[in-house]
């Protein structure tokens, strides 16, 4: 016959070890609540800024706010700012990876030239 | 002996507790392997569509017949959408949250949330689609048709496999039918939602703001 027992003191501890249900680092609710608004807003400069005229400054402008989205998603939203150095490796890994073989793809098919 | 999966265990007659498949051992790299596995998968979703992202780059100026992205973008139609999906990463990480304080009340209010609002934003893609197939853009009417269609629905079918998890996981919550921790089940399924999103904050950029 088998019972379903309680959690031990050692089971907890061991599965806080293993990083799967505990971060010492996690944050009140109100602090994802700000950073979803911050993350609204910078939409919403994004979305003017394709609006107005900006000239060669939209470009850039419009690539370091995707950055700063993307970054603050995967840091904060992900956890990957309070995890292991191994996640962030895969993950910024693949992501780098990814972006360099395609930047290469692209520049085979003269993408980066002015036409 | 049966099992059933760290913290809560399963002991026999004779009192020895047992641990789950895949939980609660331990691992050479002092890491949980679900979530290892997962970073790996996501590490390698950003290969995939970086090569989407990069074939419509590419081929976005190519249109022999119909539309071209300057005529059919709607750009206050898709910058609801996604304000929608960034909203669902909000509720998403209230929902590991919550489940990380073991209240499965607000875990499961906060997973059907987020579902609705991904399923608004697939809705949301199919009335864009339909909108384009009759204006004229269908999935080989140009090069920038097909290599738009392809890139965007393959992003919809992830956010629909990812509705489907968190309806599913939601259901198992309630039933009590997840095997192991339902805080890491809530996680991982929150690592991929989110990981849809930071995809989509790149084509929201890359397709529909900048211009073609």
């Amino acid at each position: 016959m088998t019972t379903v027992a309680e959690p031990h003191d050692h089971d907890l501890a061991h599965a806080e070890h293993l990083g799967h249900e505990t971060h010492d680092d996690h944050k009140p609710d109100s602090y994802y609540v700000k950073i979803a608004l911050i993350l609204a807003a910078i939409t919403g400069l994004e979305v003017a800024l394709s609006y107005a005229d900006v000239g060669p400054l939209f470009l850039p402008a419009i690539f370091i706010l995707m950055a700063i989205k993307f970054v603050m998603v995967a840091l904060v939203f992900m956890h990957l700012k309070f995890e292991s150095r191994w996640f962030n490796l895969v993950f910024w890994g693949g992501l780098i990876l990814a972006v360099l073989v395609y930047a290469a793809a692209l520049s085979t098919f003269k993408f980066f030239l002015p036409s | 002996m049966a099992d059933i999966a760290v913290p809560t265990a399963v002991v026999d007659d004779h009192g020895h507790a047992g641990h789950g498949e895949g939980h609660g051992h331990a691992t050479s790299l002092g890491l949980s392997n679900n979530k290892l596995a997962m970073w790996l998968f996501l590490g390698s979703e950003c290969l995939l569509f970086g090569g989407l992202i990069s074939t419509y780059m590419l081929y976005r100026g190519r249109v022999s017949s119909g539309p071209g992205p300057d005529q059919i973008y709607d750009i206050p139609f898709t910058s609801v959408s996604s304000f929608i999906l960034l909203m669902s990463s909000l509720t998403m990480v209230l929902a590991v949250t919550s489940s990380a304080r073991h209240d499965d009340r607000s875990t499961k209010m906060w997973l059907t949330v987020t579902g609705l609002l991904g399923a608004t934003f697939v809705g949301g893609q199919v009335y864009e689609f339909t909108a384009f197939y009759r204006e004229g853009l269908g999935f080989t009417t140009s090069l920038f048709g097909s290599s738009f269609y392809t890139l965007t629905g393959f992003h919809g079918v992830h956010v629909t496999i990812g509705v489907i998890m968190l309806m599913a996981t939601r259901g198992m919550i309630a039933r009590n039918r997840i095997p192991g921790e339902k805080a890491e089940v809530v996680e991982l399924i929150g690592l991929y939602w989110h990981f849809v999103d930071i995809v989509w904050i790149v084509i929201f950029t890359l397709v529909y703001l900048i211009p073609a």
